[in-house]
């Protein structure tokens, strides 16, 4: 099976490794000193190996050590520097617990922390961030700090259920498998059993008083010789591993497909069957899926049932499994369904539950995919006796509500029995005594349509009864003379059963359905109004009103600024706004992109729950949310509700950002290149008229008197005329620098364009003198909309292009005719016309017709033209005219023409 | 000239510019009188009682259009503004604050020159002067609401005739859009535009030469018109 072909590297796979190593880079390293049991030395190696390094010079500090009291243990560690430990209060007792804080603050090269697997005390004060100590050291790590610490064998998850089936001991306690797998180093501390018992009784070994006997029931020889073989295999098949992912080309050296499912209940056995398809993918080198199927039945679980199953799947993801949810009405079929799209090979599954004639009746799960599995094998695990005996591992606050009774609709069962009864003793007298139980069964079927199962039970209990009392002879007494009745009373009880486990299965069935429906609106009100919502605060506040009124909750958008703090929104909270959220914690949250508060890993105890939005790698901000009833948040449905609306929030958030980036960034080049190109004209532009009015004022300073009045006049003139040339270069470009910021807008008002085009030629009366330019405007043009002094600026631009760049004696016209409700303007010359190419080029700004020459204006005008007219709503073209010259057109809003 | 020793107050704060000023209009035989600041402007105001007051707008250190409506407060001195392109609103609220003209920077000596001259004559000029108008070859009495063209009599409608006495009174300056209005069609017409260019264009017809290119009654785009009858 292990063919070249099946072991080539997987893509996937080197990406992952690429991935987790960069991971890596900038993390501190994880080091466990691993042991089968608690006497073997792990604490003392460890602080052994810490003398060293301090002596090679590293920077190593205790962060923590069990307060075993243990001579040699202590001797060693007070060479070492040693970090305060923090105070936790709890039911008025006082524990000294590792200070997570103060050893990020110290930050020393390698931190010793003692006992991986322990727990914190989640009710103590002050909070500890996280339940275990194990998430502590994660932090620690990501900080950058290496950790040494210790493991004891039986504390490792998935070998719980093997080390309770071994030595009858169930650790409380556990690690996760991951942090055990990825740790970077293992020191495995191994003592043979004698040896350990040898110290033990030497009383070497910590053993507290309370505990002794449980202890004394643990250190026995063969549990220590169990435990011994089992911590060497777990840390053989760890090295075997670390040499598989080393093999050249063999990061994908698991056998092509193998992929194991692990189909879990809401039983008690859930746990365990997680922990064995842990051991045997490992065992197989396979990668695993844990599957939940939700069918009806499962529906109707009590909410800790439902709870249980949330902290099965947590569980599994802790240990590596990826974990699907099917829904189906067949657990079997969804399951043999699933098996083939993913092509399992193999599946395991709890043994059969259901014994003796409900066995017969119905198959159970198990016996239907053993006698359908098709491509792969099916394993079934036998149930670990009393795994009653552990609590659900981790209840949900606020979770344990009980299903109400809802007494009100027995009332209402009772009272169809007396309508049936008045009904039928206003019949007696006229019908026969079958047609009478007809009365009763139409009163039952109907409190089983309407009533649910108990109160339409109760309707058919007392039917039967009052039936037989009232009218079967003989009458008024609970003796049944003819023994036919009981038929009759049967078919009734029966009926009324029947019908009311239908409808209650049906009410349930919409029930779901219409929840699930509920949620997919829900999700997609929320996803249709942040499509067409704008800016990143409109946003947060339409999903907060969105979150706010799903969850029943408050809530708020907690939004990171460029340097990724998290801040409050602006503006004033709206009345769903979470007020009083922790920044803090949202920080966290942020940064690790990992929920944090009510019913999570970190801060459980916290009032509200803190979830990142969008990438768990890339986190664009924070929704807090606090729900009225926790339920809201955390029953497994409403949970995964809420990681889909944060996640559809941070993908709006980001795209609401990239677009609020992307034109600000091209506005930017845009301006940069603008103000490139107009540097480069303008040491053109600028400097040849300020040369000649250098040279002509020194000239005119130097030796005023020894020029003749016409050549003075002739200087000064030249002067004036590059000034002025100057001026106009000068203010084109602020007008068009205004124009681009947005800051101009027009004051409009009705005006003549025939006054408009009139005061743009009065304007340029000298310049104009050689060209001569005709107004041809038709009496009955409509005025216009517009700014005049941005219009005769267009007029005036045109104008005075038809003065510099036509020869002498060039005549020109401006024409126009109402359309719609625009004018149309038309400017048009007999010069030479466009140079060759796109006469619309010549809009942009600093093109000119003919290249760089004397002709002082930057090629601002037209740009200018083009700015204002569209500034006006219009749009002006450039066109080549008929026979010979240029044309302009441009429109300008007017009133329609009468 | 006989009038030449008219006094006019230059407010200007840039050095620069208040020298070529002061050469230019001494130049042509006024007295001229320096302020670089508001403040200083008021006091020289009071003190010397200038014939005209020649201001720009942007001062460091006030606001041109308190200066002119603190100075109009107690003076009908004619006030004519320098201004920067860039200013069109400034220039439109200076001139309905009551400026009688304005020069837009940078200005060419024979502007500058004719404005003040404009100025000053409107200043010496007695009202009932004001109503005799020569156009070309139409002369009008406003008084009497008669126009008389070298072709023979000529109707100008009660409208026609009231703009035309508005703008005859600031003869020279221009007259903002606003006040025309307000003058001629009432305060209560003021944002509506078009009876007046109406007007403007039937008037034009009437009295112009050259409709298209109107040689008396001209344009100043975005602020109002200005009637300049021929100089002697």
């Amino acid at each position: 099976m292990n063919t070249p072909a099946d072991t080539r590297p997987d893509p996937d796979q080197l990406l992952a490794r690429v991935q987790a190593e960069e991971a890596r880079a900038g993390r501190g390293r994880l080091r466990i000193f691993f042991g089968a049991s608690a006497g073997v030395g792990k604490t003392f190696s460890m602080l052994e190996s810490a003398h060293v390094a301090k002596g090679a010079g590293t920077d190593i500090v205790i962060g923590y050590l069990e307060p075993h009291g243990r001579m040699e243990t202590e001797r060693l560690a007070a060479g070492l520097e040693r970090l305060p430990t923090l105070a936790v209060s709890y039911k008025g007792i006082v524990r000294q617990e590792f200070d997570l804080d103060g050893a990020l603050a110290r930050h020393p090269d390698v931190l010793l922390v003692d006992e991986l697997a322990h727990s914190n005390i989640t009710g103590g004060l002050p909070q500890p961030r996280h339940p275990k100590r194990w998430q502590d050291i994660e932090e620690v790590l990501e900080a950058g700090i290496s950790v040494w610490t210790t493991v004891s064998v039986q504390h490792l998850e998935s070998l719980n259920d093997l080390i309770y089936q071994t030595i009858g001991v169930r650790q409380s306690e556990t690690l996760p498998d991951r942090i055990f797998d990825e740790a970077d180093d293992i020191e495995l501390i191994d003592l043979p059993a004698d040896d350990l018992l040898a110290r033990l009784h030497a009383g070497k070994v910590y053993v507290s008083e309370a505990v002794a006997t449980a202890v004394e029931r643990f250190f026995r020889k063969p549990n220590l010789m169990a435990l011994r073989e089992i911590a060497l295999r777990r840390v053989a098949e760890r090295v075997e591993a670390a040499s598989r992912a080393m093999r050249p080309g063999g990061g994908g050296a698991r056998i092509a497909g193998d992929h194991i499912l692990v189909a879990v209940g809401p039983d008690l056995q859930a746990e365990q069957l997680v922990r064995t398809g842990k051991r045997i993918a490992d065992a197989l080198a396979a990668s695993w899926t844990v599957v939940y199927v939700e069918t009806l039945a499962l529906l109707r679980l009590s909410d800790m049932d439902r709870n249980r199953r949330v902290a099965v799947l947590r569980l599994a993801e802790s240990l590596g499994a990826e974990t699907v949810t099917l829904d189906g009405p067949s657990a079997a079929e969804a399951l043999l369904g699933y098996a083939q799209t993913r092509g399992a090979t193999r599946m395991l599954v709890g043994a059969p539950k259901r014994r003796g004639w409900r066995a017969w009746l119905r198959a159970s799960t198990s016996t239907t995919l053993i006698k359908r599995a098709q491509g792969f094998d099916v394993m079934v695990v036998a149930p670990a006796d009393a795994t009653k005996r552990r609590a659900s591992p981790s209840r949900l606050p606020g979770a344990a509500a009980q299903p109400v009774i809802r007494w009100d609709r027995y009332g209402w069962a009772a009272g169809v029995s007396v309508l049936c009864t008045l009904l039928a003793f206003a019949m007696y007298p006229h019908f026969e005594l079958s047609n009478l139980a007809m009365v009763y069964l139409l009163g039952v079927t109907v409190a089983g349509l309407r009533l649910g199962r108990g109160p339409s039970t109760l309707t058919a209990v007392l039917n039967v009864a009052v039936f037989d009392f009232c009218f079967v002879p003989p009458r008024f007494t609970f003796a049944v003379s003819d023994v036919q009745y009981l038929v009759t009373f049967g078919a009734m009880l029966t009926i009324g059963l029947l019908t009311a486990t239908l409808t209650a299965n049906v009410r349930q069935q919409t029930r779901v359905a219409g929840a699930r429906e509920r949620r997919t609106a829900a999700l997609y009100a929320m996803s249709r109004e942040l499509a067409v919502t704008r800016g990143i605060e409109g946003m947060a506040r339409v999903a907060v009103r969105h979150v706010a009124e799903v969850f029943q909750c408050r809530a708020v958008v907690l939004l990171p600024d460029v340097e990724g703090k998290l801040h409050r929104p602006s503006g004033a909270p709206a009345e769903s706004s979470l007020r009083g959220a922790d920044l803090a914690v949202a920080q966290w949250v942020n940064d690790h992109g990992r929920r944090a508060g009510l019913g999570s890993d970190t801060l459980p105890a916290a009032p509200a729950l803190y979830v990142p939005l969008g990438d768990e790698d890339r986190a664009t901000g924070v929704l807090a949310v606090l729900p009225a009833n926790a339920r809201r948040v955390l029953l497994p449905e409403q949970s995964h509700l809420l990681d889909t609306f944060a996640s559809q929030i941070g993908l709006a958030l980001d795209r609401a950002r990239l677009a609020d980036v992307a034109p600000a960034s091209s506005l930017a080049a845009e301006r940069e290149s603008l103000r490139n190109t107009l540097l480069a004209s303008i040491s053109h532009d600028l400097r040849t008229p300020l040369a000649v009015m250098v040279g002509a004022a020194s000239t005119l300073a130097e030796r005023g008197e020894a020029l003749d009045a016409p050549r003075r006049y002739q200087l000064a003139a030249s002067i004036e005329l590059k000034a002025r040339e100057m001026a106009d270069l000068v203010s084109n470009v602020l007008d068009l620098m205004r124009f681009q910021s947005g800051q101009v807008e027009p004051m409009r008002d009705w005006q003549s364009v025939e006054d408009l085009a009139g005061a743009a030629l009065q304007r340029l009366d000298e310049r104009l003198s050689d060209h001569p330019i005709e107004l041809r405007l038709p009496p009955d043009l409509p005025p216009v909309h517009v700014d005049a002094g941005l219009i005769v600026q267009v007029f005036a631009n045109l104008f005075d292009n038809i003065a510099k760049y036509t020869p002498p004696a060039t005549r020109g016209w401006v024409s126009a005719a109402s359309e719609g409700g625009f004018v149309r303007v038309v400017v048009e010359d007999e010069g030479p016309g466009f140079p060759p190419g796109d006469p619309g080029q010549l809009f942009e700004k600093f093109h000119r017709g003919s290249g760089e020459g004397a002709i002082v204006g930057a090629g601002l005008g037209l740009a200018i033209c083009r700015a204002i007219v569209r500034a006006h709503g219009g749009e002006i073209e450039a066109r080549r005219r008929e026979g010979r010259g240029a044309r302009f057109e441009f429109t300008l809003p007017a009133a329609e023409s009468s | 000239m006989t009038e030449a020793m008219h006094q006019i107050l230059v407010i200007e704060d840039e050095p620069a510019i208040r020298n070529i000023l002061k050469v230019l209009l001494e130049a042509e035989r006024y007295r001229v009188i320096e302020a670089d600041s508001a403040v200083r402007a008021e006091i020289e105001a009071r003190t010397h009682k200038p014939d005209l007051l020649l201001l720009d707008l942007g001062l460091p250190d006030g606001d041109g259009l308190a200066i002119i409506r603190r100075v109009r407060a107690w003076s009908p001195v004619p006030i004519v503004v320098l201004s920067a392109r860039t200013m069109e609103e400034q220039k439109i609220a200076a001139l309905d604050g009551g400026a009688d003209d304005y020069v837009t920077k940078p200005f060419s000596a024979p502007e500058l020159l004719a404005r003040v001259r404009s100025a000053l004559r409107r200043n010496v000029r007695a009202p009932e002067q004001s109503s005799r108008l020569k156009l070309g070859d139409i002369q009008l009495d406003l008084a009497r609401r008669e126009a008389r063209a070298p072709s023979g009599e000529m109707r100008l409608t009660p409208l026609e005739y009231r703009l035309l006495e508005c703008l005859a009174r600031h003869l020279g300056a221009v007259v903002t859009q606003n006040q025309l209005i307000r003058e001629v069609w009432g305060p209560e017409r003021l944002g509506d535009s078009r009876g007046l260019r109406v007007c403007v264009m039937g008037l034009r017809a009437k009295i112009e030469p050259d409709p298209h290119k109107p040689r008396y009654l001209l344009t100043e785009a975005g602020l109002g018109y200005r009637l300049r009858a021929d100089e002697p």
